[in-house]
C-alpha cells in the first residue's frame, strides 16, 4: 500500500491522543450517530432487507469465486467499447501505469472523482513527483486535500472536521490552489459549499484528464458505474478528453441484474439515501475520447486465497461499519493508520498489507468484538470471524511474555484443582488486594477499580452445601 | 428439571454470588440444579485474544464436563456464545442444550414472572453478545419487568457496547476507558440504583468505573434480581 501512512504508531497509541481530542471526539459523535439513524430508518422500511444482503453476498462470493473469468470478461468488453486495459500487479506499477498515460498526454494536471484505489496506493503523491498536479474534486477530499491533511473515513474523508475548521482551511489555502474563497467567508454550509463550487468549477472546465476510481465493473458489457452524492465527478467523467479509472479487481459483478442488489444495498447502507443522487454509469470512450481502465491487484489475490478472510473482498466501501462501530467513534480514523479506517479498515489492511509491522498487527485487536459492524454489513462480512482468524495468526507471529502468561492462564484453567487452589489462595490474601494492579494490569486499575476476590468460590460453597 | 450449571471462571472464583442466585432461582421454580465439579473455563479468553491452541483444551474439557446432560444453563452470555458460535471453528462439537439464563428461563421453562421481589429503580445494559450473538431480544427485559416492586428504566445508548472487550480493555485502554466513561453517563442519566446485565464481566468494568466515581450505582447480575423475594431479599 501507499508510503502515507509509513512509520504510524500502533493502533492503541494513536488512538489514546485521539481519545484526548474533546474537538474530534464530538465531531465524531455528532456525525456518526446522524448518518447512523438515517441509515437504520431507511434499511428498517425495506421490507426485503435481509434477503437484499444474502445476494449482496451471494454475488460477491460467485464472482470472486470465478474472478479470473469474469475479469477476462470485462476487459474483453471494455477493449470491444472502445477502452484501453491495463493491468497492475502493486501500488508501484499502478502509479507507474498513470503517471505514464498523463504524460502521453502533454497534461500537467488532472482532475479527480473520489476513488479509495487511488488513494490506497498514494496516486497524487506519484503524480506530484513527476510534475503532475492532482486536483481532488469532491469536497470533503477538497478539504482534505487543501488541509493538507489524511481522509479519516471512507464515505465522509473529512468527518473529524467541523464547519469552522472547514472554513479556515478554505481561507488559508484554496489561493494556492486555484480560486481564493471570498475574505468574508462565513461558516455556514451554503457559503462554504458555494466557495468550493466557485473554485472547483474552473477547474472543470480547464481540464483535460480525469482520473477516477468506480464502485462497480459490470464485466458482461465492460460499464463502469459510479456513485457520488455532488455531480463533481460527473463533471470529471465527461468534461475531459482523457479518462483514466483505477479498479480494484473485486469490483466486479458479472451482470446488470447483479448490479440492481447493490443499487439498493449501497445508498441506503453508506449515505442513508434510498436512491444515489449521481449515478454514472460509461461503457469504453465515447467519440472524441480516450478511457483508460487499470484493474489492480494490491495484495487483493492474496485475500483471496485466505479461506476466512477473502470475505473481505465483498466489501462496497459503504462505510456503515464505521458509523455503527464504538471504537472507530472514538479513536477517529487516523488511528488505523491507513485509508482504510474503522471495523472494515482492522481485517482489510493487515491482509492486503500483510502483518508486516506493530500497526498491522494491532489492527485485529482493535476491536471489542460487539459484533455491531457484522449487523449492519450490507454484504454480511463476519467482521469478528475475520478479526478472530487475524489474531490467531498474530500470535503465532511471537509475542513471548503474553504468550507465557497466556499459558499459565491456561494450565490454571485446565485443571480444577490448581483453579481451586488459585482461588483459595485469591480469597485468603482479599484484604491486600492492591488499589493499583502491577504490570500490563495497571491498564485496568487506572479507571476501574479493582473486584476483591470472596472470601469463597462458588465451587469451594458448593462443595460444601 | 435436571439442569447443569456452568457457573463460568469469573463467576465462581469473583462472584459467586451470582452461582449462588442462579441455583436458588431455578430450585425455587422446580429444577433440579447439577455443579459438574471438572468443569473450569469455556476458553473464551484465549480464543478471542487469539490462542486458539490454549482454548481447544478448555472447550474439549467443557464438552466432557457437560455433554451428558440435557440442558445447561450459563448465566453468561458471552460465555453462551462462545460455546454455541465459536466451539465449531475449533473443531469442537458443543453440547446441544446450552442455554443462557433468560433463555432458559422463557423458552425452556416458560415463565417469565420467576416470583421475583425487588423494590428498587433499575436499569438494564443488553451486553453484546447476549444481543447480537445469541440474540435474546427482550427476554431479559420480560424477566425484569415482571418482577414485583421493580422499577424499569430505559437507558440511553443501551446497545452500545461498554467497551470492555475482555483483553481489549488492557490492550486498548484509552478507548475502552472512553466507552467505559459514555456507557457511565448513560447509566447516571437515568437516576436508576441498581445497573443491571446478563453477564459479570462487563458488570466488572462499567461497575469497577461506577465504584472508582463514587457514584453510589451498585451492578447487579439479573440473576441476583430475579432470585430476590420479599422473605430473601438479594
Amino acid at each position: 500500500m501507499s508510503g502515507t501512512f509509513v512509520g504510524m504508531p500502533a493502533f492503541p497509541e494513536a488512538s489514546s491522543s485521539a481519545v484526548s481530542d474533546a474537538q474530534l471526539r464530538h465531531n465524531l459523535r455528532k456525525a456518526t450517530h446522524t448518518i447512523r439513524a438515517k441509515r437504520a430508518a431507511v434499511v428498517g422500511e425495506q421490507p426485503d432487507w435481509a434477503a437484499l444482503r444474502e445476494a449482496g453476498a451471494a454475488v460477491k462470493d460467485r464472482t470472486l469465486r470465478h474472478l479470473d473469468v469474469y475479469l477476462e470478461r470485462l476487459e474483453a468488453a471494455v477493449v470491444a467499447a472502445g477502452g484501453q486495459v491495463h493491468w497492475a500487479g502493486d501500488a508501484e506499477e499502478a502509479n507507474r501505469i498513470v503517471v505514464d498515460l498523463v504524460k502521453a498526454t502533454g497534461e500537467t494536471e488532472v482532475v479527480k472523482v473520489k476513488s479509495m484505489a487511488t488513494q490506497e496506493i498514494d496516486l497524487n503523491a506519484a503524480l506530484a513527483s513527476a510534475g503532475i498536479r492532482a486536483y481532488e474534486t469532491d469536497l470533503a477530499e477538497l478539504i482534505v486535500q487543501l488541509g493538507d491533511d489524511w481522509p479519516s473515513h471512507i464515505l465522509v474523508p473529512a468527518i473529524h472536521r467541523n464547519r469552522s475548521e472547514i472554513r479556515e482551511i478554505f481561507l488559508k489555502h484554496m489561493a494556492s490552489w486555484g480560486r481564493p474563497a471570498p475574505a468574508d467567508l462565513k461558516d455556514d454550509p451554503r457559503a462554504l459549499a458555494e466557495a468550493a463550487r466557485l473554485h472547483l468549477r474552473e477547474r472543470f472546465l480547464s481540464a483535460r484528464v480525469g482520473i477516477s476510481g468506480a464502485n462497480f465493473a459490470v464485466a458482461e458489457t465492460g460499464t463502469l458505474v459510479v456513485l457520488e452524492s455532488e455531480g463533481n465527478g460527473r463533471m470529471c467523467l465527461t468534461l475531459p478528453e482523457t479518462l483514466i479509472s483505477v479498479v480494484g479487481i473485486e469490483k466486479l459483478v458479472p451482470t446488470w441484474a447483479d448490479l440492481e442488489v447493490f443499487m439498493q444495498l449501497l445508498p441506503r447502507s453508506s449515505t442513508g439515501e434510498r436512491m444515489n443522487p449521481y449515478t454514472s454509469m460509461w461503457t469504453g470512450a465515447t467519440e472524441g475520447q480516450t478511457f483508460h481502465l487499470v484493474l489492480l491487484d494490491n495484495g487483493r489475490t492474496s485475500v483471496l486465497s485466505d479461506e476466512v478472510g477473502r470475505q473481505a473482498l465483498r466489501c462496497i466501501r459503504c462505510s456503515a461499519c464505521l458509523n455503527v462501530c464504538p471504537v472507530y467513534e472514538r479513536a477517529g480514523g487516523h488511528s488505523y493508520g491507513s485509508v482504510y479506517p474503522g471495523p472494515i479498515g482492522a481485517i482489510l489492511t493487515p491482509q492486503l498489507r500483510g502483518l508486516v509491522g506493530p500497526l498491522e498487527e494491532s489492527l485485529p485487536y482493535a476491536s471489542t468484538l460487539c459484533g455491531a459492524c457484522y449487523e449492519v454489513c450490507p454484504v454480511a462480512i463476519n467482521i469478528p470471524e475475520v478479526l478472530l482468524d487475524l489474531r490467531s495468526k498474530v500470535v503465532a507471529r511471537g509475542h513471548r511474555g503474553e504468550r507465557l502468561a497466556m499459558g499459565a492462564a491456561r494450565r490454571v484453567l485446565d485443571s480444577p484443582r490448581w483453579l481451586s487452589l488459585a482461588q483459595r489462595s485469591a480469597g485468603r490474601l482479599r484484604r491486600w488486594t492492591p488499589r493499583r494492579l502491577p504490570g500490563p494490569l495497571s491498564a485496568w486499575s487506572d479507571t476501574r477499580d479493582v473486584p476483591v476476590p470472596p472470601k469463597q468460590s462458588f465451587r469451594d460453597w458448593w462443595a460444601e452445601r | 428439571m435436571r439442569v447443569a450449571l456452568f457457573v463460568t471462571c469469573v463467576n465462581d472464583t469473583l462472584f459467586p454470588g451470582t452461582g449462588k442466585a442462579v441455583v436458588r432461582l431455578l430450585e425455587r421454580l422446580g429444577c433440579t440444579v447439577d455443579f459438574p465439579m471438572e468443569q473450569t473455563c469455556c476458553g473464551q479468553m484465549h480464543f478471542n485474544t487469539g490462542y486458539r491452541a490454549d482454548a481447544l483444551p478448555l472447550a474439549r474439557r467443557f464438552v466432557t464436563a457437560f455433554g451428558g446432560h440435557d440442558a445447561v444453563v450459563v448465566p453468561s452470555g458471552s460465555c453462551a456464545a462462545m460455546v454455541r458460535e465459536w466451539y465449531p471453528s475449533l473443531g469442537v462439537t458443543p453440547p446441544g442444550g446450552v442455554f443462557e439464563l433468560s433463555e432458559f428461563l422463557v423458552d425452556v421453562l416458560g415463565v417469565t414472572d420467576v416470583g421475583a421481589y425487588f423494590p428498587h429503580t433499575v436499569t438494564y445494559h443488553p451486553t453484546c453478545h447476549s444481543l447480537r450473538s445469541l440474540k435474546v431480544g427482550s427476554r431479559p427485559l420480560d424477566l425484569l419487568s415482571a418482577v414485583r416492586g421493580l422499577t424499569l428504566v430505559p437507558l440511553g445508548g443501551a446497545e452500545e457496547c461498554c467497551g470492555f472487550g475482555g483483553t481489549f480493555s488492557l490492550k486498548n485502554t484509552a478507548v475502552s476507558a472512553a466507552m467505559c466513561a459514555d456507557k457511565v453517563r448513560g447509566v447516571l442519566d437515568t437516576g436508576a440504583e441498581v445497573l443491571c446485565a446478563a453477564d459479570n464481566s462487563c458488570l466488572m468494568h462499567i461497575g469497577g468505573a461506577l465504584s472508582r466515581q463514587r457514584t453510589g450505582v451498585r451492578v447487579m447480575h439479573l440473576a441476583e434480581i430475579l432470585a430476590s423475594t420479599e422473605e430473601d431479599p438479594s
